[in-house]
């Protein structure tokens, strides 16, 4: 690199990655194959509650190709107890958690037996000569019933479903004052229970599992997001030995936190193949991943705003249900924790309670889902703010203004006692308004009302912040949570002057071997083309915390930096001892050291190679100039921003079509904007299929009726609009690079703009909320003054249906 | 998504597959373009122990012009449909619902004797078919005979097709020179149609001549919305004379529940799609 080339950091550059991942020509999981593998298959459980009196195998022993039939009593006593690393009370209860169920099934869909076979093909065969007999359990489903007096128990043992409740209490924490006296003194009171759907979160690769043991260790490849906390938790769970352990997380096709997990199928993978002795691999179904692996939101929110009579809003109030699912996964019962600091969102709140009830219920346990508990909280005030706004008659806008946190107030202390380092709500507000033309779409709208037009436009506002990088390790360890929140980074110099640069964040299609090769580049000014990024692999990347939560940059981007600067530091000694001058008087640009003053210089790589050499160190320096560095932040970071979205409403059929979307997010300095933008659409695209399309449906029996993507509806994009997308740049302070966190900003942000818009297109027709998924008949009923369930019986007509045929 | 163990033939004519069915018995299933077998047997959703594939029948794609009516063959493919220009001149509504099938990829492999021996109710070629009075042509190992689109259709994913018969041809009536539409309502693009109504009109001197509208998934089968077509013709091809019509589009249907809408929506969409389905047609 030359002193005149372009800086790195900033650069739109095209991912490195994308060719082979775009391409499949690369080592996904499944594409893994060992000497002598043998498949797995898992028979699940088609009841979601009952006591399993029988398992018979021996017709499917017999099944050609099969080696073994294993049921939970084979593994009840190695399999030990599937862990949650977030107790978020003292007396939280959280009951044992099996990867194979032994006696009992707790959700439709758990695993019950597996079958161990030569080819895939025979394993599933044989799944079908299982005979189990169940004995129906009753059946809880609806949180609000659950935790009534004298409702039947998921685990009866318990004696009751609610697994804790969490409370943070402004006054109590003097971060704020009385709630309920300023709800008392409110001169408006908006209350309105909210329903955060199920939803599944569909990344594209399915999961799989490859377990190569040998004598006394194991090695597995798995599609995880999370190979090192993966590698703690299996020994921890199954007493094997963590240095025997070794976890690859090779290429993996998304998580959106649906990856962030330490599966039933990891643990009974790696225990088959350590009892048969062979490799082994288990790779899912699309429905098997649907109905398995965990799902996402799931709430009951009830919320109170009040304020006076000018907008200005003296207290929030905030009750949820949460739905656990059967058992508590690794970090089920903190997702609606991480909402808590986020429900007072931008906004300067002087009161404020939250209280959160974690219920368990016979369905999929739920987990991290893209924003995890931050999407959540994030629609509920944006949606209670619109409805306050309508009370009180004033433009929502406006309400918002009236209420915000101005630039000038930062760092700001907030009710829920985060301090927010910066921020700018009234530009990136200001940008958005200009690019949607809100004045404009506010005059259609007026017109298409006077008209009584049967499409009728609305215009929905949604601004956010949220925390991002995860997390200052003390933060974490106040609220309980067991892992802490560093990231870590090694840089190798190799004799040739090119890079490798070890990551402790596991990244699955984030592009974080483009990002991180940029950051490396400019610090040490060597080619982009020259730095190579290695992550998930444990025996590679034996340090790390992985990829969630918008924390790879800011928090492993963070420590990348400080390996590079390390580096610099080592070299720069070097570099003044063979340029014979004080370390003092060097200087380094671009690549290259020189001597202040002097034309005297030398190029990085001539360091490099005379590290490596040794020939010729100061005394005391030992050879090489590789580095590393752990990164702890001290804060979170917080990306904000504004967004708004026009629809048009058929007032005849219900049908939502979005006509404009503009979002204006301040992400802080951005490292390469083409992936940014990547993040925004694709998160605004998972928000919107929140408002629009997407739930996970289960009849009165507990089965999960949207199987299949034929019934679970995620939407492409031909279903989605044209994003307007703009940045504001205001500069984290919690870490070197200035950067938020972009992952979940989209997702979190877009869908209250959604839903404010739809009811606001047809309030003045007597609608004041419409439940997600806003499907065109919940619409349309709520235009009749009926609100709409989704009929439990599922599935489409006439989808997929068992008699087949030619097509 | 692993399939259960199948016996595969492949044969190259009509003949040879018409022997393959009647040996295979009720557990033999014809594959044709395998759009929707292919995800019922890897879902296991169906065993058959024997898969007949007709890929290779070569006789049985194209669309030739016979006189008053276009002989389709059962093999041609959706994407074939769409472009046909002796489709799109005398069977434009057929044309045009091909066109709104699921995505570009299927449409490349799915095909129209397929779709319509499959009889999904929620599929977009058995309304227009009705619509348009086509006939089934089918061979079995009697011969051949053909069966009326109004007969053909027997419920839910059920056809007249007999045991060892297969569907060769579709003949479809000219209807030259009609305005035609078909108004698809469903959720995200490539999804079934919630409810549909396919619609070709004649109007001569401003009056409606002759109508036929079909209905997709208002019941296990197509259906003819018979009340819409009589109080169509003879009628001014007014707005408000539509308007009217349309009120009647739901008569004598059987509209299902399922996660999309319930009956009563089913309903309502029929009567709205409707009237746009008309008011396009004739505009067209």
């Amino acid at each position: 690199m030359t002193a005149t080339a372009e800086p790195e950091v900033g650069r739109a550059r095209r991912r490195k990655e994308d060719a082979r991942l775009i391409t499949g020509a690369t080592r996904w999981t499944d594409n893994i194959q060992l000497a002598g593998m043998l498949h797995m298959a898992v028979l699940r459980s088609p009841v979601a509650h009952a006591r399993i009196t029988s398992v018979d195998v021996t017709a499917a022993v017999r099944m050609p190709g099969v080696l073994d039939v294993l049921t939970g009593s084979d593994l009840a006593d190695e399999q030990g107890s599937l862990p949650c690393a977030w107790p978020i009370t003292e007396d939280m209860l959280a009951p044992p958690a099996p990867s194979i169920a032994v006696d009992e099934v707790n959700f439709a869909g758990e695993a019950v037996a597996l079958v161990i076979a030569r080819t895939a093909y025979e394993a599933h065969d044989a799944l079908a000569a299982i005979d189990v007999d169940y004995e129906d359990l009753p059946v809880v489903l609806d949180m609000a019933a659950a935790i009534e007096d004298g409702a039947d128990l998921v685990h009866p043992d318990l004696g009751t479903n609610k697994s804790a409740t969490w409370v943070f209490d402004s006054a109590e924490a003097g971060t704020g004052t009385d709630v309920d006296r300023a709800v008392a003194s409110g001169e408006v009171v908006v209350e309105r229970t909210f329903r955060q759907q199920r939803l599944i979160p569909a990344f594209m690769e399915p999961r799989s599992v490859v377990v190569d043991p040998t004598s006394d260790s194991a090695t597995m490849w798995s599609s995880t997001q999370v190979p090192h906390v993966l590698r703690w938790m299996l020994s921890a769970v199954l007493g094997i030995p963590e240095h025997k352990l070794r976890v690859i997380a090779p290429d993996v096709g998304g998580g959106f936190g649906g990856k962030l997990q330490v599966t039933p199928e990891e643990v009974l993978t790696l225990l088959v193949a350590r009892r048969l002795g062979k490799p082994v691999k288990w790779t899912e179904s699309r429905t098997e991943s649907m109905l398995c692996a965990h799902h996402g939101r799931d709430q009951v929110q009830r919320i109170t705003l009040a304020a006076r009579a000018d907008g200005t809003v003296t207290g929030l109030k905030v009750d949820l249900l949460a739905d656990m699912g059967a058992y508590l996964r690794l970090v089920s019962p903190g997702v609606p924790i991480l909402g808590a600091f986020m429900f007072n969102a931008i906004y300067k709140f002087p009161a404020y309670r939250f209280t959160c009830t974690n219920v368990f219920t016979n369905k999929t346990p739920t987990d991290a889902y893209r924003g995890a508990g931050r999407p959540e909280a994030t629609f509920a005030i944006e949606r209670i703010m619109d409805e306050l706004a309508a009370e009180l008659g004033v433009d929502p806008l406006k309400l918002r203004q009236r209420n915000w946190i101005r630039h000038e107030d930062f760092p700001f202390t907030t009710v829920s006692g985060l301090t927010y380092d910066s921020g700018n709500y009234e530009a990136a507000t200001a940008r958005a308004v200009e690019l949607f033309g809100y004045d404009a779409l506010r005059a259609e709208q007026d017109e298409r009302r006077a008209n009584g037009d049967p499409v009728q436009l609305g215009i929905g506002i949604s601004t956010y912040t949220e925390m991002c990088g995860l997390a200052p390790s003390r933060v974490l360890g106040a609220l309980r949570y067991a892992a802490g929140g560093w990231e870590h980074a090694a840089i190798r110099m190799l004799p040739t002057g090119k890079v490798e640069l070890v990551t402790g964040t596991s990244p699955h299609g984030q592009g974080h071997e483009t990002a991180w090769s940029q950051i490396v580049a400019d610090r040490l000014g060597v080619p982009f083309e020259d730095v190579e990024v290695l992550h998930g692999d444990t025996q590679v990347s034996h340090r790390g915390m992985d990829s969630y939560g918008s924390r790879s940059l800011a928090v492993g981007g963070t420590a990348v930096v400080l390996a590079a600067d390390k580096v610099l530091a080592k070299a720069r000694t070097v570099a003044a001892h063979l340029m014979e001058c004080s370390a003092d008087d060097v200087e380094f640009t671009s690549g290259t050291f020189s001597v202040r003053g002097t034309s005297t210089t030398m190029a990085l790589g001539d360091v490099v190679v005379a590290a490596h050499v040794a020939h010729d160190l100061p005394d005391g320096v030992e050879p090489g100039l590789d580095a590393e560095a752990t990164f702890d932040p001290t804060d979170f970071s917080y990306p904000h921003g504004t967004h708004l979205c026009a629809t048009e409403v058929d007032t005849q059929t219900g049908r939502v079509r979005i006509r404009s979307y503009v979002c204006v997010d301040d992400v802080g300095k951005v490292v390469n904007p083409l992936i940014v933008e990547g993040q925004v659409h694709g998160g605004v695209a998972q928000g919107i299929a929140q408002a629009l399309y997407e739930e996970a449906v289960h009849d009165e029996g507990g089965t999960l009726t949207t199987a299949t993507l034929a019934d679970y509806l995620v939407p492409s994009a031909v279903d989605l609009p044209w994003f307007t997308t703009d940045r504001t740049e205001t500069p984290a302070e919690s870490n070197p690079l200035g950067v938020k966190g972009v992952g979940e900003a989209g997702t979190i942000a877009s869908t209250p703009a959604v839903v404010n818009a739809i009811v606001d297109a047809v309030r003045h027709m007597g609608v004041t909320d419409v439940e997600m998924p806003c499907t065109p008949m919940r619409v349309w009923k709520a235009l009749q003054g009926r609100t709409a369930v989704t009929p439990a019986t599922g599935g489409v007509h006439g989808s997929i249906d068992a008699r087949g045929g030619a097509g | 998504m692993i399939p259960a163990a199948f016996d595969y033939v492949a044969p190259s004519t009509v003949d040879e597959a018409v022997r393959a069915l009647v040996e295979g018995g009720e557990d033999a299933k014809v594959l044709a373009g395998g759009q929707s077998l292919l995800p019922v047997l890897r879902m296991r959703l169906a065993a058959p122990t024997l898969v007949v594939d007709l890929s290779g029948l070569t006789e049985l794609t194209g669309v030739h012009d016979d006189g008053d009516s276009l002989l389709i063959g059962a093999m041609t493919t959706h994407y074939e449909v769409q472009r046909d220009h002796l489709i799109r001149e005398h069977a434009e509504l057929l044309c045009l619902a091909t066109k709104t099938v699921a995505d570009p990829q299927i449409r490349h492999r799915g095909t129209l004797g397929g779709a319509l021996a499959h009889a999904d109710p929620a599929g977009d070629l058995p309304a227009p078919a009705l619509a348009l009075d086509a006939v089934m042509v089918c061979r079995g190992p009697g011969g051949t005979r053909e069966v009326p689109a109004a007969e053909f259709f027997v419920g839910h994913f059920t056809t007249a097709l007999a045991p060892g018969e297969l569907l060769t041809h579709v003949r479809v009536p000219k209807l030259t020179g009609w305005g035609a539409h078909y108004e698809k309502f469903n959720r995200v693009s490539q999804a079934w149609s919630i409810v549909a109504v396919a619609a070709a009109l004649k109007v001569s001197d401003g009056v409606v001549a002759e109508a036929r509208v079909g209905l997709t998934n208002m019941g296990p089968t197509p259906v003819r919305a018979r009340g819409v077509e009589e109080a169509l013709v003879g009628e001014p091809a007014t707005a408000e004379a539509i308007t009217t019509a349309a009120t009647r589009a739901a008569e004598g249907t059987e509209p299902g529940t399922d996660g999309n809408a319930d009956a009563e929506y089913r309903a309502h969409l029929a009567r709205v799609l409707t009237e746009r389905a008309v008011t396009a047609a004739v505009n067209a």
